[in-house]
């Protein structure tokens, strides 16, 4: 329990130890610490990020899920709807071929009774022609009585 | 022991002699002429092994995921440098203080850590070494532990003194620390100058032997517990057996505690004491 120059050696040994650590040893390992420190800020802002990316991701899916819907039962709708318009269209085509089938039927029925009309007419004429002249075989002269049979095969008509 | 074994009290002083460059015990209480071999060739040994470790975790010291050894290097790190933080504000100084903290933590903790070897292992040793070299074993002083000098442990505070002074005119200036002298604590005035300064020296001088006597003490004590522990064991009976592995394991497992609390106070001690050089009165 004395002092003596132990002390004066032991104080420039505290010193060098000291100066040692400050130059070698705190540098790199703060320098370690500090970039971790980053690192880990840096990491846990992207989880942070990414976490709040996936709920926005989410979020549009849900968005765009609904759209989907949405924009299918329109297009069911109007398909529907178009479908339904072909229909009456088609409907109404028919009906109307069929109208003008039928104008045309009774068109062409109407011609060709007016036709068998007219035939039966002249047959008329000319039986009535026929019988007349057998009946006035001698009175009648064909070719005198021609615009006599002629006036009466229009009166006829 | 032996026949011709030492008494008790020859054996006490015996580990309580150091081994200096005079050859026999240092007979003033002060003198320069003196340097004790052991405690500088343990102190500067355990301070090349401090500093080698903390350099081997420095040196592969990344900012990936660290190993066992860079994780534990990096928490004492990360605790002086917190405590350095809280105490110490300017941040210029903390380059320096800090690593000084780390530094004399671990080195306080290995040098208090002999402490924890067998008490008469290593002086056993040096006195087979010095008996070979033609030597008497008698005259083979060995003291492990280099915080339980007090030349040693007063030297670190000493440097912590300097540290302080250092600090003090750093921030405030040479003509603004010694105004600081004078006029604090008690105040501006001519008639309080003496008593300032006289208070101002005081305070210095027993912060400074306050803090290499608490350490001094703390492992001059517990060596000496051991010695006594040693001594029991050596009286050779069944009591003396037990009672040396006993109190022995009990005496240690308290020490661990002690070791590693006087070192922390050490750094921090130092901290709050260059850390007071930083603040105005």
């Amino acid at each position: 329990m004395n002092l003596n120059a132990t002390l004066i050696a032991q104080l420039v040994v505290f010193f060098i130890l000291g100066w040692f650590t400050m130059k070698f040893v705190w540098p790199p390992i703060m320098k370690a610490l500090d970039e971790r420190a980053t690192k880990i800020a840096d990491g846990l802002t992207a989880a942070d990020k990414a976490k709040s990316d996936l709920a926005l991701a989410e979020k549009k899916v849900v968005e765009e899920l609904r759209k989907a819907r949405e924009s299918a039962g329109d297009v069911r709708t109007s398909a529907e709807k178009q479908a339904s318009k072909l229909i009456d269209e088609a409907r109404a085509e028919a009906s109307r071929i069929i109208t003008q089938a039928r104008e045309a039927a009774e068109a062409e029925a109407g011609v060709a009774a007016q036709r068998a009309k007219e035939a039966l007419r002249d047959q008329v004429a000319h039986l009535a022609v026929a019988g007349a002249e057998k009946i006035l075989r001698r009175e009648i002269n064909t070719q005198v009585h021609a615009e006599l049979l002629a006036n009466l095969k229009q009166e006829l008509q | 022991m032996a026949g011709n074994a030492p008494t008790a009290s020859e054996y006490v002083v015996h580990h309580l002699t150091h081994l200096n460059n005079t050859g026999h015990a240092q007979a003033n209480i002060v003198d320069w002429s003196v340097i004790n071999l052991d405690s500088m060739f343990y102190s500067i040994s355990i301070g090349l092994l401090t500093i080698f470790i903390l350099w081997l975790a420095a040196r592969k010291a990344t900012s990936g995921v660290p190993g066992r050894f860079q994780g534990f290097v990096e928490m004492m790190v990360e605790m002086v440098a917190d405590q350095a933080k809280g105490i110490i504000h300017s941040a210029e100084s903390r380059k320096f203080v800090a690593p000084m903290a780390l530094t004399v933590f671990v080195w306080i903790f290995l040098m208090n850590a002999m402490d924890l070897l067998p008490v008469d292992l290593l002086p056993r040793i040096w006195e087979g070494v010095y008996a070979a070299g033609g030597g008497d074993p008698a005259h083979a002083y060995m003291r492990v532990v280099a915080t339980a000098d007090l030349s040693a442990a007063l030297g670190m505070s000493c440097g912590v003194l300097l540290l302080c002074i250092w600090y003090n005119i750093k921030i405030k200036g040479l003509t603004g620390w010694i105004h600081e002298l004078f006029t604090a604590p008690f105040g501006s005035h001519p008639l309080l100058y003496p008593v300032n300064f006289l208070m101002q020296i005081i305070e210095f001088v027993a912060k400074t032997v306050s803090h290499g006597m608490r350490l001094f003490g703390n492992m001059y004590a517990g060596e000496l517990v051991f010695i006594l522990i040693a001594l029991l064991g050596g009286t050779a009976t069944m009591f003396g057996f037990v009672g040396h592995i006993v109190a022995g394991t009990v005496w240690a497992i308290f020490h661990i505690l002690i070791i590693t609390l006087q070192a922390f106070i050490f750094m921090m001690l130092t901290l709050v004491y260059i850390g007071q050089a930083h603040e105005s009165h």
